[in-house]
């Protein structure tokens, strides 16, 4: 590259960086970057000092910085320029970032919103300083498997940090207010014996963990401010639930705006050939293994797109009709069978309602034994089917793979309900199924991937280790966060659960993954999974556990005998009646009341918004299509003017 | 203007921040790595020839390692030696912090095998036998990749004279969102 060329002439044709709006970032395509044209060194440099002057003092070191020159012809530059300006001018204090303002609005007189926010700006402030998960552990896991495996673990911190929040809000609202004014116990305590730890039965029943101990009445002591227990909890379950959706929807859109491309063009070949060199790995056997890796994937894309100009025969496309058929049937029959079993063995351990500690176990073991199971019966199938590309056989496997978690939570839904104090149990239901989730998890680590590695060094005699197979993994973490999801209405310190669950399980994973696997062969294009898992996360998952709450809040009756809405028939209306409360005590806020009447209870307010949602995402959509036309046009155009010009140059050869 | 002193200036230091990405921990500890570089004796010289740099052990297994020096290099004698200006340049072009332009830019210079500003069917053929490496059974056989090439032209080219220019380039890279952050080295605690 000949010095001459690095300095280059603003055409004529580009807009001047005067003519940029102060808001505008000024970019380093207005500046001509291009190897074409050249002209000479000292009048190029002039021109772009001169352009230079021109702009704020923070745009100048930003075009500066961004500009592909060396550092010495940019300490040049910037020689030149600063000697040439007055210092009066060098300082325009609109270039300054407009500061941040956060606004908040105490309109409710409780202290729900300080905590609520506090405890926001406390966890986002962990997931910045990454404590306690270090930096350093994930530059190794990085180093020497590349960014897919990465997204797992990534993918963990941004769970806990959904768990650290919940726990915050729920702990310091719900359980520390209750904690203090304890309320009288009916029955004695029972003792402390290591088994409730596992059942979550036992001493924990009667205690601040669950929904039972919760008093519904106003917690008052001496003279200390008075705390309405029931709305306490409607609002702090209800508020930590629409929070934790605009955190989700926002990391989702920003996740799907990053890997989406408007332009789904049919070749992803080019775009492997230049991107697909990872810099971050260092080690040589990675970066020999990577290599393969590159050989392995090319050659089957190259593959993909010679069968693609390949036609099958009516007869062949009949058979893979058949094939997918009967795999499909063998999914869905296999799947129906394990719900029935579930539910028969459910009927039959819950007829009996004075059951030993033990044996409440049961059922979340054997919950646990088909999560495991199934998915093998899946992945044989989709090896006979044996699919055209490697991301329609992930897309189908988790498809799959959810069906099944999906109808087997829905079986359980039916066998909580209708017995004495049933919130309780649920909770103390689902905190067993985490916990086994959990042990179950540990083990599969250490037969799966640990002792798996052994056997197939040691017996089979393979030089590969086990593929750490992410999809699996992460689908796994998504099954655990709905359990907890699901049971935050009922076991308001079930998220602490989840945190030492994730903590431990990063490191059991991260100890695993080093020493006994290899990183994925198939072509994992990283941020596509990470929308994958978190939208995922967002819609099945989270849409789930919240509607079943919000289902649960708005219909059901709560039980009697305990928690802090036995009084009232649903939840929903320790709400209704503060607000008519607060009319009859404040006749100024009847605006309140009425509001609540038309804008929360009525459903057409619901559906106009639906509505207007709808609109905006089709009007998207399509202009998505629009600028997709647009560049094809665009494409054509560059072809066009390019052949104009051969010809040109062709029959005016002078 | 390269320095071979043991401490940095700090006005120098003010100048690396402005010109770069690198934050201020990150030049010093540059400085440190490049002084290592230099042996004893050479102290009065003010670039780092080749082989010294090619033995950094975020270098040592790349397969690009010496298109990166060579691109990086402002010798006149074209011997990919690098001053500590042309290093900050490096460590700059392959941080988190920078843009997918510059990354783009330097990426395609480092491609471009021959040096003439734009990628033809030879570049792209040792740009793939780089990838895939140097033993037997990972390299394409000549059909494979003949025909590897063309598809590479035919999606990438779009004014069709045979070759990737920058422009073009460009637009494949803004495709993959991957590309940013596979293109930055971990700059570890010596």
């Amino acid at each position: 590259y000949n010095r001459t060329m690095k300095l280059r002439r603003r055409r004529q044709s580009r807009p001047s960086i005067k003519d940029f709006s102060r808001s505008a970032r000024p970019s380093i395509r207005g500046y001509g970057m291009e190897t074409d044209c050249m002209e000479t060194e000292g009048r190029k440099r002039d021109q772009l000092v001169n352009n230079l002057q021109n702009l704020s003092l923070s745009d100048r070191v930003r075009m500066l910085r961004a500009m592909p020159l060396s550092v010495a012809e940019k300490s040049e530059l910037r020689y030149l320029y600063s000697s040439t300006i007055l210092l009066s001018t060098s300082l325009s204090f609109s270039s300054l970032y407009p500061a941040v303002h956060i606004s908040l609005s105490f309109s409710i007189p409780l202290s729900c919103c300080l905590c609520l926010s506090l405890s926001t700006i406390v966890s986002l402030f962990f997931l910045t300083i990454s404590v306690p998960l270090p930096q350093v552990a994930l530059k190794r896991v990085s180093g020497r498997f590349g960014t897919g495996v990465l997204s797992y673990f990534l993918f963990v911190k941004t769970l806990l940090f959904f768990n650290i929040f919940l726990f915050l809000v729920t702990g310091l609202l719900l359980a520390v207010p209750q904690a203090v004014h304890p309320p009288t116990l009916t029955q004695g305590h029972e003792a402390f014996s290591g088994l409730e730890l596992l059942t979550g039965g036992g001493y924990f029943s009667d205690s601040v963990i669950y929904y039972g101990y919760y008093s519904n009445s106003t917690l008052s002591k001496d003279c200390r401010p008075s705390y309405n227990m029931p709305l306490a909890y409607f609002f702090t379950i209800g508020l930590a639930f629409f929070i934790t959706c605009i955190i989700l929807v926002y990391s989702m859109s920003k996740s799907f705006g990053q890997s989406f491309r408007i332009d789904k063009s049919h070749g992803i070949l080019a775009m492997k050939v230049f991107c697909s060199w990872d810099f971050k790995v260092i080690k040589k056997t990675s970066v020999k293994l990577r290599s393969e890796n590159i050989c392995i994937q090319l050659r089957e894309l190259l593959e993909e797109t010679s069968r693609k100009h390949v036609q099958k025969t009516a007869c062949q496309r009949i058979g893979r009709v058949l094939v997918h058929v009967l795999a499909w049937f063998i999914c869905i029959g296999s799947t129906v069978a394990c719900v029935l079993a579930l539910y028969y063995f459910s009927e039959y351990m819950h007829k009996d309602p004075l059951l030993k500690e033990a044996s409440l176990l049961a059922l979340p073991v054997v919950v646990s034994l088909i999560n495991l199971l199934l998915p093998g019966i899946f992945n044989a199938t989709a090896w006979m089917e044996e699919y055209d590309s490697p991301s329609v056989n992930t897309y189908i496997a988790i498809s799959r793979n959810l069906m099944l978690k999906v109808s087997v939570l829905v079986v359980l839904c039916f066998h909580w309900l209708g017995r004495i104090c049933w919130e309780s149990f649920v909770g103390q239901e689902l905190y067993r199924f985490l916990l086994m989730d959990f042990i179950f998890t540990i083990l599969d680590t250490f037969f799966g991937e640990f002792l798996w590695r052994l056997f197939s060094q040691r017996v089979l005699k393979r030089k590969r280790k086990p593929v750490f197979d992410i999809s699996r993994n992460v689908l796994e973490l998504i099954y655990g966060q709905t359990l907890a999801w699901l049971g935050v209405l009922f076991t308001p310190l079930l998220p602490a659960v989840q945190i030492i669950k994730l903590l431990l399980l990063f490191y059991m994973k991260q100890t695993s993954v080093m020493m006994n696997c290899q990183s994925p062969r198939k072509p994992y294009r990283a941020s596509q999974m990470s929308t994958i898992f978190i939208t995922l996360l967002c819609c099945p998952s989270f849409l789930g556990a919240a509607v079943c709450v919000s289902y649960t809040m708005w219909s059901i009756r709560p039980s009697e005998s305990c928690g802090p809405f036995r009084s009232l028939s649903t939840m929903f209306q320790s709400g209704k009646l503060w607000v008519k409360e607060l009319e009859t005590h404040n006749p100024n806020l009847a605006w309140l009341a009425w509001a609540h009447s038309y804008i929360v209870e009525n459903p057409l307010f619901l559906f106009l918004a639906a509505g207007i949602f709808l609109i905006v995402i089709y009007f998207n959509t399509q202009v998505v299509d629009g600028q997709r036309k647009i560049i094809s046009l665009l494409q054509e155009q560059i072809e066009n003017v390019t052949s104009l010009n051969s010809l040109i140059q062709y029959l005016n050869p002078s | 203007m390269g320095t071979t002193a043991s401490q940095l200036g700090k006005d120098l230091l003010s100048e690396y921040q402005e010109l770069t990405f690198l934050t201020k921990q990150e030049i010093l500890l540059a400085h440190k790595r490049y002084s290592e570089l230099l042996s004893k004796e050479d102290r009065n010289l003010t670039s780092v020839p080749m082989e010294k740099v090619l033995s950094l052990p975020e270098l040592k297994s790349n397969p690009f390692r010496k298109r990166i020096c060579h691109v990086f290099s402002t010798s006149d004698m074209k011997d990919g030696s690098l001053t500590f200006e042309d290093f900050l340049d490096l460590l700059s072009a392959f941080s988190d912090s920078a843009t997918l332009e510059i990354k783009s830019h330097y990426a395609f210079r480092i491609f471009d095998f021959d040096d003439d500003g734009t990628l033809d069917g030879g570049d792209l053929e040792k740009l793939v036998n780089c990838l895939t490496g140097k033993t037997e059974d990972t390299r394409l056989t000549p059909e494979e990749m003949r025909q590897l090439i063309s598809n590479i032209l035919e999606e990438s080219d779009i004014d069709k004279d045979g070759t990737v220019n920058l422009s073009e380039f460009q637009h494949v890279i803004s495709r993959s969102p991957d590309f940013v952050r596979a293109k930055s080295l971990f700059c570890r605690t010596a």
